[in-house]
């Protein structure tokens, strides 16, 4: 019996696909876990974008459900409030045939103490295969991680990240740009506090886009700047463009895109007045016209509309706001899918022919 | 022909081609004519083929029959990956691809792919199928018929039988996707 290896080898050679996909050789996929996209190569990215494009096709069907995940469990965990990446998650699971179901802290026996690690201990002794978890403390999913073989996807842990998000963005840009190489994407508001912009930050290096940061200088991550960066970190950290001025920093954008701001922000100090933000930082049709014709506006949600976007512009011929919403019900499914496929114990000899 | 092995026949070795490029295309030409005269023309006709080979056969078959009749039946291309009963042991084997079908609700859907081994690939295709509508009727059509079935599964139109030993690997080369038109058999490496 020759090994898998040898085995893809020799079919490879057979076959000699000019299509990039030997009959044997799987995608490109190393991950038991989604934690961040700092540790993706692009590969694993395109991965996960072309697999969803498979599953926006299962979306978009009359009947949308295949049984391709039919016996697998995903257990959502949320300790900070959430509609869309909740909903999200189990319409993906569900659509799959996967069994899904949904715990939050304030309805769970986190009320009586538990611990994260115990709590995602037990739900993995009840077989649970992925866990979904949000988290206000950043780390919360790599803590989780290391205390369970179940697949732990990071849904939001902190200020820190928020990778299936930054998936979804990239897929949606994507889907209406093709390739990212070159693309200008703006971020405008509350970059420090955003696991978002911290997540596509990587995405975006990674696919080739130039990423610019825009807001309040109290609202800007100190050590993204080439300067402020420790110097055994500048290499390792992703290049970003400051640009404090709206009206530079939209300049040419192919994707602007408006992060939430927190009313919270005021309350700590970091902005004068939410008016005040507004006035300088609204994404605004006016604003847009410097933006590249055929720019896309959006947001990953929930929005703020008035403050951080004018509220025509978010319903807009520019937003495809909605549509990443739709986008990330398919990214979701194809994660889901590439864990399943990963964290398969047992996996079998080849099986050739049809 | 039988369907499976035999005692008798020994399994082909590799080293030259079951079918070569001319065989090939011969083959398909015929089974083009079956499914028309099977199907008394081309009335209410889909041609379904299976990611990726059976989709370039489907599509061949219609080539076909647009040459010889005035009209090209309607293809289509279906993946099963995500209807397999073998998931889990398969992996990530292969990713997924989009399906894309027109419209297969009360037509004659002829299911096409490029080998016919253990039955599985047609089952998860028929379940498939079904997000899809409710076909008047499914047939089954295959370039090759290497046996050794798993599920109740036949095919009403066969290009070749070909007697394999289970670990044989049969593969269907074509022009599109490999570069040139064959089908070729390498033994003992497929399944165990």
């Amino acid at each position: 019996m020759t090994t898998e290896a040898e085995r893809a080898m020799e079919l490879a050679t057979a076959h000699a696909s000019t299509a990039g996909e030997g009959l044997a050789s799987g995608p490109v996929w190393q991950h038991r876990d989604v934690l961040d996209l700092d540790d993706f190569a692009r590969e694993e990215i395109v991965t996960v974008l072309d697999v969803a494009d498979s599953m926006r096709e299962v979306l978009d069907r009359r009947i949308a459900r295949v049984p391709a995940l039919r016996g697998y469990t995903v257990v959502n965990l949320f300790y900070e409030a959430s509609t869309r990446t909740r909903a999200s998650f189990e319409l993906a699971g569900k659509v799959l045939g996967a069994d899904v179901i949904s715990i939050s802290a304030s309805t769970s026996s986190v009320q009586k103490g538990e611990s994260l690690i115990d709590t995602v201990r037990t739900l993995r002794a009840m077989r649970a295969d992925a866990i979904v978890l949000r988290h206000a403390s950043a780390g919360a999913a790599y803590l989780a991680a290391e205390h369970t073989d179940a697949s732990i996807i990071n849904a939001g842990d902190g200020a820190h990240a928020h990778p299936t998000q930054a998936l979804l963005d990239l897929y949606t840009m994507r889907r209406h740009f093709g390739d990212l190489a070159g693309k200008q994407v703006v971020m405008v508001g509350d970059i420090a506090h955003s696991r978002v912009a911290r997540s596509d930050l990587w995405g975006l290096t990674a696919m080739g886009a130039r990423v610019v940061m825009c807001g309040p200088p109290t609202l800007l991550p100190r050590g993204f700047r080439p300067g402020e960066r420790p110097a055994h970190a500048e290499s390792a950290l992703p290049p970003v463009t400051i640009e404090p001025n709206i009206d530079r920093a939209l300049e040419g954008a192919h994707v602007v895109m408006a992060l939430r701001l927190q009313s919270e922000r005021q309350q700590g100090g970091l902005l004068p007045s939410l008016h005040e933000y507004a006035q300088r930082f609204q994404v605004t049709a006016k604003r847009l016209e410097r933006a590249h014709p055929d720019h896309l506006l959006m947001h990953p949600g929930p929005k703020n509309e008035g403050i951080e976007i004018a509220a025509d512009m978010a319903s807009g011929g520019r937003s495809i706001i909605e549509e990443q919403v739709t986008n990330g019900v398919a990214v979701r499914m194809a994660l889901l899918y590439l864990l399943a496929g990963y964290t398969e114990p047992f996996p079998a000899a080849g099986d050739g022919g049809a | 022909m039988s369907d499976g092995p035999s005692a008798l026949v020994p399994p082909v070795q590799a080293a030259g081609p079951l079918l070569d490029a001319v065989a090939l295309r011969r083959t398909i030409v015929r089974l083009a004519h079956e499914i028309v005269e099977t199907n008394a023309g081309t009335e209410g006709l889909v041609l379904v083929g299976i990611v990726r080979r059976g989709a370039t056969i489907a599509r061949r078959l219609a080539d076909a029959i647009e040459g010889f009749e005035e009209t090209r039946p309607a293809v289509g291309v279906l993946d099963v990956t995500m209807h397999r009963d073998d998931f889990g042991a398969r992996g990530l084997k292969h990713s997924p691809r989009p399906s894309d079908l027109p419209n297969i609700e009360d037509r004659t859907v002829v299911l096409v792919d490029d080998v016919l081994f253990t039955g599985r690939t047609v089952r998860a295709a028929l379940d498939a199928l079904n997000d899809f509508g409710r076909p008047r009727q499914v047939r089954l059509l295959v370039l090759v018929d290497r046996g050794h079935r798993e599920l109740p599964i036949r095919a009403d139109m066969v290009g070749k039988n070909i007697p394999t030993a289970k670990q044989d690997d049969v593969q269907v080369l074509l022009e599109e996707e490999d570069g040139r038109d064959a089908v070729v058999v390498v033994p003992g490496r497929g399944q165990g």
